[in-house]
């Protein structure tokens, strides 16, 4: 991966990297810090600027499943904001929380590029259409049971 | 010679140089463009917005700060739009921001109150909840209130590009952004708070200093620093005789914006509750409270009556007291007392220098030629670690100016990162590694040569000779360790010269040789230590000193004179570049006197004739007798430093160079001063560790 | 699959391989058998400057959002620099109502590829990045893959196709940020920065990806370029209206019976778009309102629909085309609380830098939140629309007009609906729940 930068550059890598490495281990943690700041060369205070930049980085664990519903104007139009309560209401858990058995956690999201097949949500990084709430609930089942 | 372009602001016509920014431009002719992020010397961010001013011909408002001036540019600073402008960024940005002006240490000294009370609007219509997010401690020396951070990055911008440190940085975003430290929850850095000098409002606060004063319960007395050699202007800020803080407030100093963890936090050894304030004489084996007059008395018959019998005297002063103290010690040892033996401990071969340099003009460097020079060679120093001032100084000169600096040292250094090329060397070898720079330092205009303790002696004239053939101008540091460790070079604090490097006219013993005597019958410390590492050969000298605390020396002492450190006297240093500064008198310790007044009652009890002994008579005095002390007068009671070049003529005897060795301090250790700083000491013990490269 | 049906009235050009339904993107073999790297044989063919000159004989302008003529910009580029330069390609799609990008990438990823090839050919550049916003990991795949095919048959490395041309790409994974949809905050992330944008100028053109000259273009824009090396700058103008050429993407979305991505030729008329393509406003209902190039661009109601949908006669008309989303409100629509939720995007997505858009998106999120809860006073109504204002045009990017723009608009187009939301009371009410605006 560091290849794909110019010499010398290979801080570039960064956000590739944590965000990678994430999806392997389940979160940020210190020794995962600890080895891009070696392998890349760069200073914590590098890495600490980003993690708090961007949302998809996350220190805390979640859930095996992060359900990320939009609840932008798109969706919103056609029921994101229902959907949202509707799952809220379903796993007993609020933003960024993971429910008791740690199999999903909730996350209300941005527009995630899905606008035209709205409601959508994501799931990890699946993405799913026009959800309705019964889909939602067979969905959610399914993640469940799937553990 | 730049372009020139005239643009009109305000209504008024400036000429300037195309590019410069519209509000430098508006500086000049006295209009202030108000700003928060922008910062003279750092980069530019335009973030506050504060700054927008109306352009004719541009629809919408421009930052100042970035804006370069253009031929036939009209720009209006206070039209309506403007105005309105500043109103509603300020009402944004006090949207979020505590009022908690009341107990802020900021509070009277806060850009941001000084706006809003300027550009701010009288009430805010904001109505909702605040963001808040809580203090922290990043360090001892370091507090960061979130809340009350504007984000105008002038911290993080500081430590990156002015110190080289890069321990600041920026995380979240939107509201929640806040600057963060360097690993994760705590700083691991220079702790030099230049940080919190620079925050414009009361976000990051001093921990020596929080919740302590309020800025106009005190007096701000400048003086200068009482740790290293490089003389940096400090400002005490004083209650009651207390230093309730120290900072860089005026900025008036050689050392401009910048100042560091010693300048800053190091003065606490002052009130230190193991300040010694009564005289101290040994009874029955025990060192007990005396009266001043009592101590005196005995010091002064003692010194008498050796005196009267040709015994045998060792005096040893400091390279921490004043010019006007050391004089005046080696005066009363030689003229008063009649002995040759006097000594300090020598951090730096300035003689040698001097000795190599005779004949030639302006061939020492100041602390302001550092940052004009092309070209810096330092040899054989951790620059950064041991003269933060000169450290700075070549790294604002390379961020401004583009200047090439070499190092030459035994390990890796800091500056190895912006040097335009690092060598390595054996002990010994380093005027062998010059060699190979010859080539690169004769292509600059100009270079100025730092060098410790390690080039000494014969190499200080090789080094030299090496300088003389680069074929370029060059100026050189003799880099030493403390306040005055110059000085007491040039008032004669050694055992081969007399004051200004005059041939001594008996060559008394050496340190070592005093402390290795068997028959010396006073030994005299003023403001040293040397008993700290060593072993007083004469088991029944009586042993005199005067110091601030009851080190390794005045535990062994006969009677123990407690004397004034630097923040509480008058008088003047001299730095490690040879320039003269003044101290200014700020706090008050209850029981001590100046060393020079003690001297003086001594000479007076003893009644020897050794001139009046205030601060002003004795730096008089200097300046008639001492060669290259007649320095400039109105340049020292400004508060400027008065360059010295004390030799003009080669040396009539060569320096004892084996006695050179440096301490090598670090960042927080300053010598004996260090061990009764707490927060020094306390930046050490803090998690983490002190910052590498 | 995502693919809506298509309909008669597209004009279809970028996505002129789509088969309805596709089950598979479209591969490096059946790329190639359907003119495939043919317009980047024809640019390797020519200059560098008679590249450029089709492109902008085209008139084809940035589909990101900001419309900046596309040949232009790469004229722009400092190609005598010694300094490499570099082609980055902006697929960081995060405007809401926007979802054209994926759809591209998806289906037919080689073309993406051989529009960076041409452009690389033209500012002579030897390394690309695709930007792809950190949600589209199923589109970075694909692309990867057809990054390798491309390796692979020689379309991409040293030497291409013997011409001794090199280009290496490679594609670069955002991880949630809106704001490094702004180019230079783009370049920021692409060197493992936060996404701050960038003090401008020095423009990418000159000082871009890593301090080099560099060109950065929406996706749509790099996917229209092969065709019009292939047929020409003119005929894909004609395409289009005199001012405005070519195709565009549009995605519909909201209140609308048959939402969708859709290719049409610029200038076609919006509310035949709404009617025809979307089938008109969903369950019967009427329209209300259109937001039509983004939630950054400034709302049209039902009267205000009726004109071409291009760059000019959308900003004639107070707005802007953006990129390429249209969002359809119908009567029932609460727009206090369709702004309230525009500008909590907005609130999180201020990087912060300024203080302007720093508190200014905050401060309006938490005054409509209270006005959505019904805890609305009459002055509120005024302050919004000051507030905008005092953001508009004074932030240090475009964030902060982004989140002014459809402010204003809403406020004064439908202040009717505000002030049916005011409170009871006019004494101030905390907002219910204090809860902060956005969870770290």
């Amino acid at each position: 991966m560091i290849g794909n930068y110019p010499t010398g550059r290979q801080k570039g890598a960064l956000i590739p990297m944590l965000l990678y490495a994430q999806d392997e281990i389940g979160q940020i943690t210190e020794e995962l810090i600890d080895e891009v700041s070696k392998r890349l060369s760069v200073n914590r205070v590098e890495i600490e600027e980003v993690l708090g930049y961007y949302t998809m980085l996350h220190r805390e664990k979640r859930g095996k499943h992060h359900v990320q519903i939009c609840t932008n104007v798109s969706c919103m139009l056609r029921g994101g904001e229902e959907l949202w309560e509707h799952a809220c209401g379903k796993l007993g858990i609020g933003n960024k929380q993971t429910t008791a058995d740690g199999s999903v956690s909730l996350e209300e999201v941005e527009c995630i590029g899905a606008c035209s097949w709205a409601p959508a949500i994501l799931v990890n990084y699946d993405f799913h259409f026009n959800v309705t709430p019964e889909s939602l609930d067979a969905l959610i089942e399914g993640l469940r049971t799937k553990q | 010679m730049a372009e020139l372009v005239t643009l009109t602001i305000d209504g008024k016509q400036i000429t300037a140089e195309k590019g410069t920014l519209v509000i430098e431009a508006a500086k000049k002719i006295g209009i202030e463009i108000p700003a928060f992020c922008y910062y003279e010397g750092y980069s530019l961010q335009a973030a506050c917005r504060m700054c927008l001013v109306e352009v004719e011909k541009m629809p919408k408002l421009q930052p100042g700060c970035t804006l370069p001036a253009a031929e036939g540019m009209v720009v209006m600073t206070d039209s309506p739009k403007v105005v309105e402008a500043r109103k509603s960024t300020l009402e944004f940005l006090l949207t979020n921001h505590p009022l908690d002006c009341p107990v802020c240490d900021k509070g009277g000294e806060c850009e941001l109150q000084d706006m809003v009370f300027r550009y701010g609007a009288g009430e805010s219509r904001f109505t909702e909840i605040k963001h808040h997010a809580n203090e922290k401690q990043w360090s001892p020396m370091v507090y960061y209130d979130p809340a009350r951070c504007i984000l105008c990055y002038r911290c993080i911008r500081v430590c990156d590009e002015g110190l080289g440190v890069g321990a600041l940085g920026l995380t979240h975003r939107g509201v929640h952004a806040e600057i963060t430290p360097s690993n994760g929850d705590h700083l691991e850095c220079d702790e030099c708070g230049m940080c919190i000098d620079i925050c414009p409002v009361g976000a990051l606060t001093s921990g020596s200093y929080r919740y302590k004063s309020r800025p106009w319960e005190m007096n701000h007395v400048g003086t200068i620093c009482a740790h290293c050699s490089n003389g940096c202007k400090t400002t005490l800020s004083i209650r009651n005789g207390e230093i309730m803080r120290a900072n860089n407030r005026d900025q008036s100093g050689i050392n401009g914006e910048f100042l560091c963890a010693k300048g800053r936090f190091g003065y606490d050894f002052v009130h230190s509750e193991e300040r010694l304030q009564t005289p101290l004489v040994r009874k029955d084996g025990e060192l007990v409270e005396a009266s001043w007059s009592e101590a005196l008395a005995l010091v002064a018959k003692k010194f008498g009556d050796v005196k009267a019998k040709g015994g045998k005297f060792g005096v040893v002063g400091s390279a921490r007291t004043t010019n006007e103290e050391a004089y005046y010690l080696q005066k009363f040892a030689r003229q008063g007392l009649g002995t040759a033996n006097i000594d300090h401990r020598r951090s730096g071969d300035v003689a040698s220098l001097l000795n190599a340099l005779a004949g030639k003009r302006d061939a020492l460097a100041t602390v302001a030629d550092l940052y004009t020079t092309k070209a810096a060679l330092v040899i054989g120093s951790d620059l950064s670690q041991q003269h933060p001032l000169l450290a700075f100084q070549l790294r604002a000169n390379y961020r401004h100016h583009g200047s090439s600096t070499y190092t030459v040292t035994r390990g890796p250094v800091r500056e190895d990162s912006y040097a335009a090329r690092s060598i390595r060397f054996e002990a010994g070898d380093e005027i062998g590694a010059l060699d190979q720079l010859r080539e690169d330092l004769s292509k600059h205009a100009s270079v100025v040569i730092l060098f410790g303790d390690s080039v000494k002696g014969g190499d200080v004239a090789k080094l030299v000779a090496f300088g003389d053939s680069l074929g370029v101008g060059v100026k050189y540091v003799c880099l030493m360790d403390y306040s005055n460790s110059r000085g007491a070079w040039d008032m004669g604090l050694t055992h081969e010269y007399g004051p200004g490097y005059e041939a001594a006219e008996q060559r008394g013993l050496s340190l070592p040789e005093m402390l290795a005597a068997k028959d010396l019958d006073v030994f005299w410390a003023v403001g040293a230590n040397p008993l700290a590492d060593a072993e007083l050969g004469s088991n029944d000298a009586f042993v005199v000193v005067q110091e601030l605390f009851l080190t390794e020396t005045a535990r062994r002492a006969d009677v123990v004179l407690p004397a004034a450190s630097a923040y509480e006297k008058n008088g003047t240093v001299t730095n490690t570049c040879g320039e003269v500064q003044r101290l200014k008198a700020g706090a008050k310790v209850m029981g001590v006197k100046t060393d020079l007044e003690i001297m003086g009652l001594l000479a007076k009890e003893m009644g020897l004739d050794l001139g009046i002994w205030t601060p002003e008579k004795v730096f008089e005095e200097i300046r008639r007798t001492v060669r290259g002390y007649n320095v400039q007068l109105p340049i020292i009671v400004t508060g400027g430093a008065a360059p010295t070049q004390p030799v003009s003529g080669q040396l009539a005897v060569l320096p004892d160079v084996s006695l050179v060795r440096s301490a090598e301090d670090t960042l927080f250790t300053s010598g004996s001063l260090g061990r009764y700083s707490k927060m020094l000491n306390a930046a050490m013990e803090a998690p983490g560790k002190l910052y590498k490269e | 699959m995502l693919l809506n049906q298509p309909h008669p009235l597209e004009t279809r050009v970028l996505t002129r391989r789509f088969e309805y339904p596709q089950k598979n993107p479209i591969w490096v073999d059946e790329f190639v058998a359907k003119q495939g790297y043919e317009g980047f044989r024809k640019a390797l063919g020519m200059s560098p400057d008679e590249i450029i000159e089709e492109v902008k004989k085209s008139s084809l302008r940035g589909r990101g959002g900001a419309g900046f003529p596309t040949g232009l910009k790469w004229s722009f580029v400092d190609r005598k620099s010694s300094k490499p330069k570099y082609v980055v390609v902006n697929g960081d799609e995060g405007e809401p109502g926007t979802c054209k990008d994926r759809v591209l990438i998806e289906h037919d990823p080689h073309r993406l590829i051989e529009g960076c090839l041409i452009c690389a050919r033209a500012i002579g550049a030897e390394r690309g990045w695709v930007y792809i916003r950190g949600e589209y990991r199923f589109h970075i795949d694909i692309l990867d893959k057809a990054i390798a095919e491309a390796y692979e048959r020689g379309y991409l490395g040293e030497n291409i196709l013997g011409s001794g041309m090199t280009f290496h790409l490679s594609t670069h994974t955002g991880a949630g940020s809106y704001e490094c949809g702004e180019e230079s905050a783009l370049l920021e992330s692409l060197e493992g920065k936060r996404g701050n944008p960038r003090l401008k100028p020095p423009f990418p053109a000159t000082v871009g990806a890593f301090q080099c000259p560099t060109t950065v273009n929406n996706v749509e824009t790099f996917c229209a370029v092969p065709d019009i090396l292939l047929n020409g700058g003119d005929w894909y103008h004609a395409l289009g209206t005199p001012k405005n050429g070519g195709t565009r993407m549009v995605c519909l979305s909201g209140h609308i019976n048959n939402p969708g991505v859709y290719e049409v030729p610029l200038g076609f008329n919006m509310k035949r778009l709404i009617e025809e393509i979307g089938g008109g406003v969903w369950k019967g209902r009427k329209l209300k309102a259109v937001i039509p190039g983004g939630s950054s661009s400034p709302i049209l109601t039902a009267d205000e629909v009726d004109i071409p949908a291009d760059y000019d006669s959308l900003a004639k008309a107070g707005s802007m085309l953006g990129s390429g989303a249209t969002m359809v409100c119908d009567e029932t629509t609460d727009m206090v609380k369709l702004l309230a939720r525009v500008m909590k995007f907005y609130a999180h997505e201020s990087c912060g830098w300024c203080i302007p858009c720093r508190e200014g998106t905050a401060w309006l999120a938490k005054i409509l939140a209270r006005m959505d809860e019904g805890a609305g006073m009459t002055r509120d109504i005024d302050m919004i629309d000051q507030l905008a204002t005092s953001m508009f045009g004074r932030t240090f990017c475009a964030l902060g007009d982004a989140a002014a723009m459809p402010t204003m608009s809403i406020v004064r187009k439908f202040r009717n609906e505000f002030e049916a939301k005011i409170g009871s009371t006019e004494v101030f009410v905390p907002a219910p729940g204090t809860q902060p605006l956005v969870v770290l």
